[in-house]
């Protein structure tokens, strides 16, 4: 338990910022260099050598380096807004992909890869935008459950909704997959295990606006998100426009999550796990929290990302099959530990 | 000063408030009473403006809450909820800070002029001692009494020359109200809690509208009593007018028996009516 804080808030946004923007930083820089192959740096940006005969280039540019970027985009905003459901829900155990997100988003990467649709926009193939799109679709259906017979938004609606489409998307993903030939059932649950094998910037590129959007609110979200932890009621007579807010929160989560999935897919426990060690590290202000767990977020799943690529060399796991099983016994303990 | 006129609120289609209407004035201690479901805490959240009248009009010193800002009147009245669960660990000193929400902009952090008037409120209701606590260890009485300090902390103005005042003199004219303040606690929290409401308006001058059931305990606080049954108000004025026998019956169907206690020092209620008879 933290005792005798009396430093200001200000003080220490700036230590956890730095301190963890720090291990961001060191992740996303290391994270290249290391793997199966021993590449040279010196090699890499060696310009004498022509890039198609310079291999170490092609490994750190081509394979590592998108790899890398596309951890630290996906883990960041997937811990940003698993911080941000948590507080609209008001439940710690609440993940971003508790809303049907990531339920509609494998939905629409399923059928785009069944369908084998041919269609890319500016570089970036059909999966990841099918998938964004499931995303936004599953968003608009839980939204409007929730505020259709409600005044604002009912968040008890909203979770319920949430937990039931993402068992009735599965349903239909199941019942798909089918019909499907073995290879397109493989290249689903691949898919569906969390992967940032993507070997090109396009799709980054392509999420960050989304992205960039969302954080922009993120930004604004934290203090309201703070008195919201007291309850609707208490933050609307303390002076915040709760419906705003809850819908600012519910929007810009369930974009950065969509986007987030278009790139890596629904790689789990990420939302979870990364807010809980912030919390127990810096407390339950989410001015600390939400940057905290953006900033540890992209270096954790950064670094199990190269275990993800390392331990079984030259097996190359997907990333969500290490996150699960750090995550996994993680959120046990944490059941177990919250009496 | 803030006045209810012919209010009338539901959910869905049933009526809650029925045309009630309620004048608190200035530094008056008044208690909402009514058995339950009729209409108290209804009553309460259009006082706090967080929910609005389907008919009539609730208004601050003649202007319609709908008029005030969220903010502003957040800055002058207060809303202490019957109890506050809340969802991540937060310190005591932090939820005392929620109560500066008002007074800072969007991106604004709190200052240490705000921590003062935060520390200076949890002071007040004798729970600076808990400032690094987790508010998720703490007692009930202990919990509710934090929360009081976080509305306290909405008040305090710090634009005349940046100094934290406290407003230990009392500014008239800030609202405090408390929802069923002393329905989850046990008889010692009970009696601690009275206490603190008593002294502020007593010693601070806060105007304060209490709701409750427990009769009692309206009785040991309250100068003026609503008298609220199905939506209506049924009664109102001083308490030693309102808390009658006849009334004690119409609002709750039981006989009982109301007199001066000399060592408590105010009216009791005493149910005479056997269960069965």
């Amino acid at each position: 338990m933290r005792t005798g804080t009396t430093r200001s808030v200000r003080q220490r946004l700036l230590s956890t910022v730095a301190g963890f923007g720090a291990l961001a930083l060191a992740a996303c820089l290391l994270a290249p260099v290391v793997g199966s192959t021993r590449i040279s740096l010196a090699r890499v940006f060696d310009r004498s050598v022509p890039f198609a005969e310079n291999v170490d280039a092609q490994i750190f540019f081509v394979a590592r380096l998108p790899r890398t970027l596309a951890g630290a985009v996906v883990g960041a905003s997937l811990a940003a807004s698993g911080v941000v459901l948590q507080a609209l829900l008001r439940n710690p155990l609440a993940s971003p992909f508790t809303l049907g997100v990531s339920a509609g988003a494998a939905l629409g990467a399923m059928l785009a890869l069944t369908l084998a649709v041919p269609v890319a926009i500016g570089g970036v193939t059909a999966v990841p935008i099918a998938s964004f799109a499931g995303a936004l679709g599953a968003v608009v259906i839980v939204y409007l459950l929730a505020t259709v017979r409600h005044r604002g938004l009912s968040t008890e609606v909203l979770l319920l909704a949430g937990v039931t489409l993402n068992a009735f998307f599965s349903a239909l993903i199941l019942f798909v997959q089918y019909f499907a030939d073995p290879a397109e059932t493989f290249r689903t649950v691949r898919w569906l295990m969390g992967d940032l094998d993507v070997s090109s910037y396009e799709p980054i590129v392509a999420s960050l606006p989304f992205l960039a959007t969302a954080f922009a609110v993120f930004a604004w979200l934290p203090r309201p998100l703070n008195l919201l932890a007291l309850g609707p009621e208490s933050a609307a007579s303390r002076g915040v426009n709760v419906h705003a807010a809850q819908r600012a929160a519910f929007f810009s989560a369930s974009v950065a999550t969509g986007a987030a999935v278009s790139v890596g897919g629904p790689v789990g426990f990420m939302g979870i796990v990364v807010p809980h060690l912030v919390r127990l590290l810096v407390g339950a202000d989410h001015r600390l929290v939400l940057p905290a767990s953006a900033l540890f977020g992209a270096a954790f799943l950064v670094a199990c990302d190269v275990v993800a690529r390392t331990a079984l060399a030259p097996l190359e796991l997907p990333v969500g099959v290490i996150t699960a099983l750090i995550g996994g016994p993680f959120f046990l303990w944490l059941l177990v530990r919250r009496r | 000063m803030l006045e209810a006129a012919d209010v009338s609120f539901g959910y869905g289609d049933t009526l809650v408030l029925r045309g009630a209407s309620v004048h608190v004035a200035r530094g008056s201690l008044v208690g909402v009473l009514g058995p339950n479901g009729s209409g108290k805490t209804t009553l309460l959240r259009l006082l706090a403006g967080t929910e609005r009248p389907l008919a009539g009009r609730v208004t601050l010193d003649g202007a319609d809450l709908r008029t005030i800002p969220r903010r502003a009147l957040a800055r002058r009245l207060a809303v202490v909820p019957q109890e506050t669960h809340l969802a991540f660990d937060y310190t005591v000193l932090d939820i005392a800070l929620m109560g500066r929400y008002p007074h800072l902009g969007p991106f604004e952090l709190e200052g240490p002029d705000d921590v003062t008037v935060a520390r200076k409120a949890l002071e007040a209701t004798g729970t600076l001692p808990l400032e690094h606590r987790l508010f998720t260890t703490l007692s009930g009485g202990e919990k509710q009494r934090a929360i009081i300090a976080s509305a306290l902390a909405q008040f305090a103005r710090l634009d005349d020359g940046g100094d934290a005042r406290g407003q230990d003199g009392g500014t008239p004219g800030e609202i405090l109200l408390l929802d069923e303040p002393t329905a989850a606690l046990d008889l010692h929290y009970q009696i601690e809690v009275a206490t603190l409401v008593r002294q502020l308006n007593a010693r601070r001058g806060l105007t304060i509208v209490v709701c409750t059931h427990d009769l009692n305990f309206a009785a040991s606080i309250c100068r003026e009593l609503v008298l609220l049954k199905d939506g209506r108000v049924i009664a109102t004025g001083p308490t030693a007018d309102t808390l009658t026998p006849a009334h004690v019956r119409a609002l709750y169907g039981v006989a009982a028996d109301v007199r001066y206690h000399e060592a408590a020092g105010h009216l009791t209620v005493v149910p005479t009516a056997r269960a069965g008879a």
